[in-house]
C-alpha cells in the first residue's frame, strides 16, 4: 500500500516488520526518528523486541553482538560519530560473523562537527567485513532492510550488513513508498536460525584469539563470504521482485547507459538529481548515462567493468574522501577498469551536505572531457 | 550450592604455574554450573584460555572486545528473555576491564538493572600486556608504567573503590571475595547468581609473574593480603555491609615484603614513610569495614 512517509519512519516499519528481537542503539542526528519509532513500536505492543536504551554507540553494537551470538535478530541504527566510536565492535562483529543489520543514515564526520549528509562515515569502514546497501531513495532504503536480513543471515554468508541512505536528505523526506505487510515479510523472510549460538545445552566458545597459525584463514574465509554474498543478493533480489514488484537482483543499475559515451558512476540520493540531469542532457543530444552502484560491499567490481565496457570515459561522483588520496569509489572503479583504456576521473563533492545539483552534473560531464583527472568538485574559491 | 566435583573450567589452559585467575576461573564456573553463559574481556584470562582451536571453557562462552563485557552481556540477557531461556549470564573480566576501559559499559549495564552477575578478578594491573598499572593497582606498587625509581615509590594512587561504585548504582549484591577462601568465594558467587538484577563480585586474584612471588606462594600471599588489612571481604546487600571477615591483623609489612612489586620500600633503604602510609591503607580499611578482632585482654 503506498504512503506518503518520512524516510526514517519507512525504515523503522520495514524493521519492525522483520520481527527483531533485539533492538539496541543510541540516538543521534539524523537517524533519531528510526530509533524514536521503534521505541514506540516496542511500547504499543506492535513489536514484540527488547529495547536496549544503551549509554552510547559502542554499547549498542556490543549488545546486539551478545544478543545476535545469543540466537536473536538483531537491529541498530546510527551515523557519523556514533559509527566511529562503534568502529571497534563494527570489525569485531563482522570477525564473530554476526548477522547484525544496522540502518546508517549517512553523515559527514567532524572536525569541524557537521550533521549534513556525505558518505565518509559507512565509507571509512568499507575495510571492516560488513556488506554495504546503498539507498537511491525511501522505497528503497525500505526494500534494502529486508533483503540485508534475507541475505545478511543466510547460512552461507553469516556477515552484518549497514544500510545506508543519505541523512536528512532521505531521512526527513516525505516520499510515497509502497509498504509492506506483516504477512508479505513473513513469507519473505524466514525465522533466524543460526547454525552455532551461545547455548548452555551445546557450550561452544566464541570470539577467540587466533595465532599467525591460524588468522589469515579467518579474513580469507570473509573475504570468500562476501564474494559469495554476490549470487545470494542476486537470488534474493530476484525473489524480492517476483514478491513484490521490484527487482533488486543487480548489484548494479544502469540508466540510459545502453549508448553513452560519457558515464556518471554514483551511489545513494545523488543518483536521482544525476537522472534528472542525464534527462536534459538526453534532450540536448548528449549521450549521457548513470550507474548506480546499490552494493559497494561485497564490491561489483566484474559488473562494473562489463556494464562501462563501450563508453569513452567515466566521471565518478563521491560524497567521501580518502584524504591524501581520492574519492573511494573513484579508486574502486579505476581498479574495476584496470587494463581498459576507459579514463575515470573522479569528483569530490557534496561534503558536509553541500547542495548538489543538476547544473553541477552537466558541468562534471563537460569537465570530464577535458579537465585534471581527479578533484574536488564546488570549491568557494574565495574560502582557500 | 556448588556441585564440587563439578569441573567447567578444564585443565590444559596456559596460565602460568599459581595463577590466581585461573584458580578464581575455576571456582566461580563451579559456582554457577552448567546452566550459564560466560562473557570475557580481553586480558589475561580471555588468551590463556582460548587459543583457537583449544577452549578451556566447558559452559558456553564469549569474548568481543576489552571494554564492552557489560554491553555484550546486556544483549544476551535480552535476547534470553526474549527467547523463553533461563541460562545465568556470568561475566569474567580483569581489574583493567573493570576499573577502567569497561567503566562507561559497567555503568550503562548497571543502571539498566540486567540480570547478570559481573566476577571481576582483580590481579590489580594490566597482566596480559606486561604489568602496567592500572585504577585498581595499590598505592606503592612498582609496574612497568608506574616503575620505583630514584623519584618514584611506584604508583602515586590508593585502589579505587570499585564495589562503593556499583552499589552507588543500586546493584543488589555486591561482594569481594578472594581465592584464598574458596568456601567464601562459592558461597558469595551462588549468592551473586541467585539476586536477581545485577550483582558485582571482586575477587583477588594475587598473580606470581606480575607481583613477582613463587607460584607456590599464591595462596599464602592472597591471605596475607586479608591478614593486614589490604584486602577485606565483605558483603553488600542493597549497598549495606552485612558481613566482614574479621582477623587479628599483621603489620603490613608482612604482606608487601614477599612480593617483588614492593620490594624498593625495603632496599637499598627502608622506606619507614611509605610503609607507613600504606599501614595508614590498612588502619583505615580495619576501621571503615570493622575487621579486627577484638583480642580478649584486660584493659
Amino acid at each position: 500500500m503506498m504512503e506518503i512517509t518520512e524516510g526514517s519512519h519507512a525504515v523503522a516499519e520495514a524493521v519492525r516488520l522483520c520481527r527483531p528481537q533485539v533492538v539496541s542503539a543510541y540516538p543521534i542526528t539524523p537517524q533519531t526518528h528510526i530509533v524514536e519509532a521503534l521505541a514506540d513500536f516496542v511500547a504499543n505492543g506492535q513489536l514484540d523486541a527488547e529495547y536496549i536504551t544503551v549509554e552510547n554507540e559502542l554499547s549498542a553494537l556490543s549488545a546486539c553482538v551478545g544478543a545476535s551470538a545469543a540466537g536473536s535478530r538483531t537491529y541498530s541504527a546510527t551515523t557519523s560519530q556514533g559509527l566511529m566510536l562503534m568502529a571497534e565492535v563494527v570489525f569485531n562483529a563482522a570477525g564473530m560473523r554476526l548477522p547484525i543489520i544496522m540502518s546508517i543514515a549517512n553523515r559527514a564526520l567532524g572536525a569541524p562537527l557537521s550533521i549534513w549528509n556525505d558518505m565518509q562515515d559507512s565509507i571509512s569502514l568499507r575495510d571492516s567485513g560488513w556488506l554495504q546497501f546503498y539507498a537511491e531513495d525511501n522505497q528503497e532504503a525500505t526494500d534494502l532492510h529486508l533483503l540485508a536480513f534475507k541475505v545478511a543471515e543466510d547460512n552461507s554468508i553469516q556477515l552484518p550488513a549497514f544500510v545506508c541512505f543519505d541523512g536528512f536528505i532521505l531521512s526527513h523526506t516525505y516520499e510515497p513508498v509502497d509498504m509492506l505487510t506483516q504477512e508479505d515479510v513473513d513469507k519473505y523472510l524466514p525465522k533466524f536460525n543460526p547454525a552455532e549460538r551461545l547455548d548452555a545445552a551445546d557450550p561452544i566458545s566464541f570470539g577467540m584469539y587466533a595465532t599467525p597459525e591460524y588468522y589469515l584463514e579467518f579474513r580469507y574465509e570473509m573475504d570468500q563470504a562476501q564474494k559469495r554474498a554476490k549470487d545470494v543478493i542476486a537470488k534474493a533480489g530476484k525473489e524480492f521482485g517476483e514478491m513484490f514488484g521490484r527487482d533488486y537482483s543487480a548489484l548494479i543499475e544502469g540508466y540510459r547507459l545502453e549508448d553513452a559515451d560519457t558515464a556518471i558512476v554514483a551511489m545513494g540520493s545523488i543518483c536521482g538529481t544525476v537522472k534528472d540531469a542525464i534527462d536534459e542532457m538526453r534532450t540536448a543530444g548528449m549521450k549521457v548515462g548513470l550507474l548506480k552502484i546499490r552494493v559497494f560491499r561485497p564490491f561489483p567490481a566484474e559488473e562494473i567493468a562489463k556494464m562501462l565496457s563501450h563508453v569513452k570515459r567515466v566521471a565518478v561522483l563521491d560524497k567521501n574522501i580518502s584524504l591524501g588520496a581520492k574519492g573511494a569509489t573513484a579508486m574502486e572503479v579505476r581498479d574495476a577498469l584496470y587494463g581498459s583504456a576507459i579514463p575515470v576521473k573522479g569528483y569530490v563533492l557534496g561534503l558536509g551536505g553541500r547542495d548538489v545539483r543538476k547544473r553541477d552534473i552537466k558541468e562534471i560531464v563537460a569537465f570530464s572531457e577535458k579537465g585534471p583527472n581527479d578533484q574536488f568538485y564546488g570549491l568557494r574559491k574565495e574560502l582557500i | 550450592m556448588a556441585e564440587k566435583t563439578c569441573e567447567l573450567f578444564d585443565c590444559g589452559h596456559r596460565a602460568c604455574g599459581g595463577c590466581g585467575a585461573a584458580l578464581a576461573a575455576r571456582l566461580v564456573t563451579k559456582a554457577a554450573g552448567k546452566d550459564s553463559i560466560f562473557v570475557s574481556s580481553t586480558g589475561c584470562m580471555e588468551v590463556f584460555s582460548t587459543p583457537y582451536p583449544e577452549t578451556a571453557w566447558k559452559v558456553p562462552w564469549i569474548h568481543s572486545l576489552f571494554e564492552n563485557a557489560a554491553a555484550v552481556a546486556s544483549g544476551i540477557e535480552a535476547a534470553l528473555k526474549k527467547q523463553g531461556r533461563k541460562e545465568k549470564i556470568v561475566i569474567m573480566a580483569g581489574d583493567g576491564a573493570t576499573f577502567d576501559i569497561g567503566m562507561i559499559c559497567i555503568s550503562g549495564a548497571f543502571e539498566r538493572g540486567h540480570d547478570f552477575t559481573y566476577i571481576c578478578y582483580d590481579n590489580e594491573a594490566y597482566m596480559n600486556t606486561g604489568i602496567q598499572r592500572s585504577g585498581a593497582t595499590p598505592y606503592d606498587a612498582s609496574t612497568t608504567t608506574s616503575p620505583a625509581g630514584k623519584c618514584s615509590f611506584g604508583n602515586k594512587r590508593p585502589k579505587k573503590d570499585m564495589p562503593a561504585i556499583l552499589a552507588a548504582h543500586g546493584a543488589p549484591y555486591v561482594a569481594t571475595t578472594s581465592i584464598a577462601y574458596p568456601a567464601d568465594l562459592l558461597q558469595k558467587v551462588e549468592k551473586a547468581i541467585a539476586t536477581p538484577g545485577p550483582s558485582y563480585v571482586q575477587v583477588h586474584a594475587p598473580c606470581c609473574t606480575g607481583w613477582g612471588f613463587e607460584g607456590e606462594q599464591t595462596i599464602a600471599i592472597a591471605k596475607l593480603a586479608i591478614e593486614t588489612g589490604l584486602w577485606v571481604n565483605y558483603e553488600m546487600i542493597d549497598g549495606k555491609i552485612t558481613k566482614v571477615k574479621k582477623v587479628v591483623r599483621k603489620p603490613v609489612e608482612e604482606y608487601l615484603k614477599t612480593q617483588k612489586r614492593f620490594r624498593h620500600l625495603f632496599k637499598p633503604i627502608r622506606q619507614d614513610a611509605e610503609i607507613a602510609a600504606i599501614q595508614a591503607i590498612a588502619d583505615k580499611n580495619a576501621e571503615k569495614y570493622g575487621i579486627d578482632i577484638k583480642l580478649n585482654k584486660k584493659e
